[in-house]
């Protein structure tokens, strides 16, 4: 009889541990979060200090910006594997337009492909009803052309990075990164806008049911159009902040970033097929990654096997977490 | 065959048709631009499409199935550093059980990718975007940078056009030994399979996998299994890069967009239980003769870029509009 009451009182502790992390599903990320610091600090004594928080801080911004264009276009079922393209092309066109024209026109010159490319994809996805995974490979595709035409033009030009930018990008201010003066608002309004304004409300439910949302009276293509915009500005915002951290404008600088944003945003709980998610436990997916980018550069391994760990540690934490937050 | 049967074929097979008319055009729009343009430009695009096509038959067996492979290229480049670098100073008949060897691995890898992706649950991009770190690192490991080497067998085997006994040159120079190739292993493994009760069940699978689960098809097995095509088919792409490049390259190739793009080019639909391997394999090489029609006409490389994007995008809006036109949901 006691021991039946035990079992009962476990299996319902168990029950609650499941239930907690369902609702709460930041609580485990953060969980790993720590936890990976501290293999990190046992691993060697004396690395987690003030300099290297700021420094993990500084490089995940730009790839939790460009997991934020994932994990908004995730939310109605979307991809956008555009964003490296869109980043490198804005960052690369800043820097070769500041050269001969004020910082403020620069800017504005190199966010205009972002918002071209966000409205490419808006039209193709919204209104041609073409597969986002597509739509955005092939806009990456031709805007990475376009960029290599463009490079031609500017070849005598030379390049600059504006101090305000690296001042944002690399600056410390009481050892806090000022790259958070853009991101800390910028995370808030995304925030913001998927918790309390409609046009959040109307992207979880064109990802939960899209025929539903239809028939309720939404009109699928301008919420796509206004998605994809968004989605290609943040990128370009993110290329800008990116270049003042590398301070060395290339041809492929954010392509790299691609994936780990995708994975930052899945590794956040959002889901690839829509309707659930949300931006904070992206955040935590890009410190997270940050994080294990340090660890497995510390580990002295090959490059190969360090890949291989990068693979497998995204799909077990992926696993894991769709394991302990979805009800059985 | 009566008309009536030919009329109806010829609509089903609609898409496909159309796709050969477009790259016939093509074939003679290249030989205005290019009068000297014959049997050798034949073969060197035969050549050049090689890998593609193999690449895009594996990502169309898996997109038929309902899936997809983000991790297409890295198997192609694991496999091509294992062959070049198992047959480096070997001899020539270790270099046939090389091709077994880098088979099977092909084989197994891709069975890795779809058992995971059913184990785990986890969505099948995420899955093998993951995947494609692991088969790069490994590729890595097993060399760091490209080298190696291939035997001399299996280069002869895609260079060149075939030589028949009994048929002039004039005819056969015309036939690439790479297209031969191709035509031949995917109609080896493509027609008993489209035959068979498992290519019944990929389409079934990847039409509904609800209705095909309580028709009693085994869908877990099933989607493995186009998986596991999927690694075989990469590892052919990976050893004819090896042939036709005497070495391995670590680094994955472009491959895994291309393959993408020709795909649904070529008719089959992403979400799966659409198309077959012809109409692919015909926008590779519609692609490819695009891409060299350009440098023929010495357009900007960059430019091509371009204008092979926005081909891409264009037609893929175009039968995405047909297809809402013709069937009002």
């Amino acid at each position: 009889m006691s021991e039946a009451t035990a079992t009962a009182g476990s299996v319902s502790i168990g029950r609650r541990i499941r239930r907690f992390m369902s609702d709460r599903p930041l609580v485990p990320l953060i969980v790993l979060l720590v936890m990976l610091v501290v293999i990190l600090e046992i691993l060697r004594p004396g690395i987690v200090n003030e300099r290297w928080v700021a420094n993990t801080i500084k490089f995940a911004i730009p790839l939790a910006i460009l997991a934020g264009c994932q994990t908004l276009t995730m939310l109605t079922g979307g991809i956008d594997l555009s964003v490296g393209t869109v980043a490198t092309m804005s960052a690369f066109i800043m820097a070769t337009q500041v050269v001969d024209h004020d910082p403020g026109i620069a800017f504005a010159v190199s966010l205009l492909p972002a918002v071209l490319i966000g409205l490419a994809n808006g039209i193709g996805i919204g209104i041609f009803r073409v597969h986002p995974l597509i739509m955005t490979l092939g806009t990456g595709l031709i805007g990475t052309g376009f960029l290599q035409v463009y490079q031609r033009t500017v070849i005598a030009t030379g390049s600059a990075i504006p101090a305000g930018l690296s001042w944002l990008g690399t600056g410390l201010t009481y050892g806090i990164p000022n790259a958070l003066i853009l991101f800390v608002p910028l995370a808030a309004l995304i925030i913001f806008m998927l918790r309390s304004t409609g046009f959040g409300r109307l992207l979880y439910a064109v990802g939960d049911n899209e025929k539903a949302a239809r028939l309720s009276g939404v009109v699928y293509w301008q919420v796509i159009l206004a998605l994809y915009v968004l989605s290609g500005l943040l990128a370009g915002i993110a290329g800008l902040l990116y270049v003042g951290l590398i301070k060395s404008p290339s041809l492929s600088l954010a392509e790299p970033l691609l994936l780990p944003s995708v994975a930052a945003a899945v590794i956040g709980g959002t889901s690839i097929f829509g309707g659930r998610g949300g931006y904070t436990g992206t955040i935590v997916g890009a410190l997270i990654l940050g994080v294990l980018t340090t660890l497995l550069s510390l580990l002295q391994m090959p490059e190969g096997s360090r890949r291989i760990l990068f693979g497998l540690i995204i799909l077990a934490v992926t696993a894991a977490y769709i394991r302990i937050t979805e009800e059985s | 065959m009566n008309p009536a049967a030919i009329f109806s074929a010829v609509r089903r097979e609609g898409w496909v048709v159309s796709l050969f008319l477009l790259l016939c055009a093509l074939l003679v729009l290249t030989g205005v631009i290019q009068p000297d343009y014959g049997a050798a430009g034949v073969g060197s695009l035969a050549g050049a499409a090689l890998p593609f096509a193999f690449a895009v038959a594996a990502q169309t067996v898996i997109v038929i199935a309902g899936g997809i492979d983000l991790s297409i290229a890295a198997m192609m480049a694991l496999a091509s550093v294992t062959a070049a670098t198992m047959m480096d100073g070997t001899s020539s008949e270790y270099a046939l059980f090389v091709v077994g060897f880098v088979l099977v691995l092909g084989l197994v890898l891709g069975f890795v990718n779809g058992a995971l992706i059913i184990l785990t649950r986890i969505p099948d991009i995420v899955v093998t975007l993951a995947m494609s770190f692991v088969w790069q690192g490994a590729a890595l490991l097993v060399r760091g940078s490209p080298g190696g080497s291939a035997a001399e067998w299996l280069k002869e085997l895609i260079v060149g056009p075939v030589g028949v006994p009994g048929v002039p040159a004039a005819i056969t120079d015309w036939i690439p030994k790479a297209l031969v190739l191709v035509v031949v292993i995917l109609g080896l493994v493509w027609i008993p399979l489209g035959r068979s009760h498992l290519g019944l069940s990929l389409y079934a699978v990847g039409s509904s996998s609800l209705a095909a689960f309580r028709s009693g098809v085994a869908v877990a097995r099933t989607r493995i299994v186009a998986y596991a095509f999927g690694g075989l088919f990469s590892a052919m792409g990976g050893l004819v890069l090896t042939m036709s490049t005497g070495i391995g390259a670590p680094i994955p190739g472009p491959y895994l967009l291309a393959s993408v793009a020709a795909v649904v080019l070529g008719g089959v639909t992403l979400g799966g239980g659409r198309g077959g391997i012809v109409g692919p394999i015909v926008a590779v090489f519609i692609l490819r003769l695009v891409r060299s029609d350009l440098t023929l006409l010495a357009v900007d490389p960059n430019v091509t870029t371009i204008i092979e994007g926005t081909i891409m995008v264009v037609v893929v809006m175009a039968g995405a509009f047909i297809a809402r036109r013709s069937r009002p949901a």
